[in-house]
């Protein structure tokens, strides 16, 4: 700790770097989880992703980028379309039915992973935190093995291309989604397809889910979808201003959160996860605090007035 | 800690057939111990699981759960015991914190009720990952066995646990016993509950510190991360087969206590497989076998329903247009050929033939080379709709505002399911002899030999 040391310095870097882009992807998406009252749904994808990626690796036998992507996609889109037709055909309340589809679909995957412990680069601690510290450790090697150049983490570059694909369709289709998202109806009468939209944020979501696997774990994901949004949503005006400070809450929470683990040394992603918690804890301490002094303040204004 | 000691392949089925023997056997005093455990647990939590499902609650239980964790690691890095008492105390005081926030959020800020539960949820998992890897990393001694917690694992439970296991379960059985009609009344018809003057909010504490107490103690057992499943997966599946509360949550406790004991006993046999995960796939197994294959509201039963209905509004509707040819005949011929039929009814030859053939076996119609007739039966119910048709028509012409086309696709539908008693009080309500195209309105047979005896 006493010398600088240039690669533990890089090591930093890389963590920083994954941790930031995944914070900011999810917050992005979460954003309008909270809007359109899915908070539950991305939980629910959250755990299910785990079986996607685990499927994809004991089928196709790699575990390419793209491979994970296309399994984790299949398996939310799935998520998504049995909870719903569940909750149609058996008549059972939304919530219900996102519990016991997603209940499922991650015992499967839990049960997978502890069979073939030994094959997969998974196991159940894994699933829980991410490994994001051995993140800098995973790299991908550009042309071939002996030669080529080291550009960086896998989950890195995995998570940036994520970012981009979740910045870009936000960016692009930012009219439709605040449309369909605030004024359905209107959206409907508009021709604007809400399915489509629905599963193209479920899509998002799993993108999202799972190129943060490797970073922080399939359920304190959640965390990070969930929390930065919400407070986001505690204090924004417009859908633009949420999306800003969503991501403002999520590049804080990483960097206190790294503090904290370093301090305690504890889980990073963890740490990460539970510094989101507590901005949270603060952003609502102040607004209570703002919303009694200004009751105060109208007593006292109604009382002299009267007096 | 995870090292999952691969099984010599041969071997492998030999000595999960003698795990399995040994824990039937009753010889070992710890495998039976675990298997009442497992009974009991799936027995309480499904059946406080029934009552929070009916609250529309469904994933209470997921948040209480995941709220635990960090009470657990809490109590674990202040007492530096692993006492069943010691965690168990920590992990009810986290889990109610839980509950008391999920119930704030919503009711102080503008935060959603959903987005509520996900944010306790994660931020207690996330708390108490943390104090995990933070106690992992330290030099405490006995610090093993806390990340089973998080899937169950039943092979590591000690007698201690069990004990407090069936003790804090008898307790929530027994509330809910004596509980039984307050907690009905207050899941059903909260506002109904208030003006019989019953204290709604002491038992819906009461409710959620029962929800709390089932999930804390099965920690051990099921795990963290699955719990929300033995909570609500029993009760969706016995919804399926009752509409009885008290049938309903027998039937919760029979499917929680099956699968929970199958869970424990696979992960005693195979001990590297966590419990967790196996309790929630027999569960899913026998919610799927319900939704699919129970007797009243399966998803079966409503098929064949569905096609059963189908054909007979083919069929009824054959019926009908043989009557109408025969009234555009002037009743003087009474054989007509599929040509005729279909000019009239739109019916794809395939269907139309197959529901005839039925329709001769029932006798309402017979074929004869020229055609086919009515018979005297068939005649009856061929007016017998005809009659509900024009009737219905009549009653939205006069009653609801709408011209004679839209009446038609009405009356299509209904005609179907009138019965007696409405087409009775249709009668009453109308003075009409003719529907509003002009057709006459058939009467039944035995309304014209009144009428005529009248004369």
């Amino acid at each position: 700790m006493s010398s600088f040391d240039l690669a533990d310095w890089l090591l930093d870097i890389w963590i920083l770097a994954t941790a930031s882009l995944v914070a900011a992807s999810c917050a992005m998406v979460g954003v309008f989880l909270i809007l359109r009252r899915q908070a539950l749904m991305g939980d629910a994808i959250s755990h299910s992703v785990l079986l996607g990626i685990v499927l994809a690796y004991l089928i196709s036998g790699s575990n390419s980028l793209w491979v994970m992507l296309l399994g984790a996609v299949t398996i939310g889109l799935i998520t998504a379309w049995l909870s719903e037709s569940l909750h149609k055909v058996s008549r059972l309340q939304s919530d219900a039915s996102i519990g016991i589809v997603f209940t499922l679909l991650f015992s499967i995957g839990v049960i997978l992973v502890s069979l073939y412990t030994g094959q997969i680069d998974l196991d159940q601690e894994c699933v829980l935190y991410g490994e994001i510290a051995f993140v800098p450790f995973d790299t991908i090697i550009w042309g071939d093995m002996e030669t080529g150049t080291d550009i960086g983490p896998r989950a890195f570059w995995l998570i940036l291309i994520v970012f981009l694909i979740v910045l870009i369709s936000i960016t692009l289709g930012f009219e439709r989604l605040k449309t369909v998202t605030f004024h359905p109806s209107l959206a409907l009468s508009l021709g604007i397809s809400i399915p489509f939209w629905h599963y193209f944020l479920m899509t998002l979501v799993s993108m999202t889910t799972v190129a943060s696997f490797d970073a922080v774990g399939a359920i304190l994901v959640v965390a990070l979808l969930i929390i930065p949004a919400a407070s986001a949503y505690l204090l924004a005006k417009s859908l633009k201003s949420m999306l800003w400070l969503a991501v403002l809450y999520s590049q804080l929470s990483v960097w206190i959160g790294y503090a904290l683990s370093y301090w305690l040394n504890s889980s990073i992603a963890a740490s990460i996860a539970v510094s989101a918690g507590l901005l949270m804890i603060v952003t609502l301490l102040i607004m209570q605090i703002r919303k009694v002094q200004q009751k105060r303040h109208y007593l006292q204004q109604l009382n002299t007035e009267q007096a | 800690m995870n090292g999952f000691e691969p099984y010599p392949e041969i071997g492998f089925m030999q000595q999960a057939w003698h795990h399995l023997a040994v824990f039937w056997s009753f010889e070992d005093i710890n495998a039976t111990w675990v298997l009442i455990g497992s009974l009991l647990l799936g027995m309480s939590a499904s059946v406080i699981g029934a009552f929070a499902f009916l609250r529309k609650r469904s994933l209470l239980g997921d948040a209480l759960a995941h709220a635990a964790l960090p009470g657990v690691m809490m109590a674990f890095l202040l007492s530096g015991s692993r006492d069943a008492e010691v965690i168990f105390f920590g992990a009810l005081l986290s889990s109610l914190l839980g509950f008391w926030i999920i119930d704030w959020l919503p009711k102080n800020t503008k935060i959603k009720p959903d987005a509520a539960l996900a944010i306790t949820l994660s931020f207690f998992f996330a708390l108490g990952l943390m104090l995990l890897s933070y106690i992992q990393t330290s030099e405490m001694a006995n610090k093993s066995g806390l990340d089973k917690l998080l899937f169950g694992q039943a092979a590591a439970i000690t007698e201690d646990d069990i004990q407090l296991l069936i003790w804090v379960t008898s307790i929530v059985l027994l509330t809910v016993l004596v509980f039984f009609d307050k907690f009905r009344l207050i899941s059903f018809n909260r506002l109904y509950a208030k003006t019989l003057g019953v204290h709604v909010k002491f038992y819906e504490v009461l409710l959620a510190i029962m929800i709390v107490l089932s999930v804390v103690v099965g920690l051990q057992l099921v795990g963290v991360v699955l719990m929300a499943a033995i909570l609500l997966t029993p009760i969706a599946a016995a919804r399926f087969w009752s509409h009885q509360l008290s049938t309903l949550l027998i039937l919760a406790a029979l499917f929680g206590a099956i699968s929970a004991s199958l869970g424990a006993q696979i992960s005693y046999v195979a001990p590297a497989m966590p419990t967790g995960p196996w309790i929630v796939v027999s569960l899913s197994i026998l919610f799927f076998i319900s939704f699919i294959f129970a007797p009243q509201q399966g998803l079966l039963k409503r098929y064949l329903d569905y096609r059963q209905l189908k054909q007979r509004v083919v069929q009824e509707n054959i019926l009908r247009t043989l009557y109408k040819l025969l009234e555009r005949e002037h009743f003087q011929r009474n054989h007509f050929t599929l040509a005729e039929i279909t000019a009239l009814r739109s019916v794809s030859t395939a269907d139309l033939t197959r529901s005839i053939q039925r329709l001769i076996k029932k006798h309402l119609i017979s074929e004869k080379s020229n055609g086919y007739s009515l018979s005297e039966e068939g005649l009856l119910k061929a007016i017998k709709l005809t009659r509900r048709h024009r009737l219905w028509e009549s009653y939205l012409s006069q009653h609801a505002d709408l011209n004679s086309e839209q009446v038609h696709q009405q009356a299509e539908r209904i005609e179907h399911i009138l019965n007696k008693e409405q087409e009775e009080q249709i009668v009453a309500e109308l003075m009409e002899q003719l529907d509003p195209h002009g057709a006459p309105i058939p009467k039944l047979p035995s309304q014209n030999l009144r009428e005529t005896k009248n004369k």
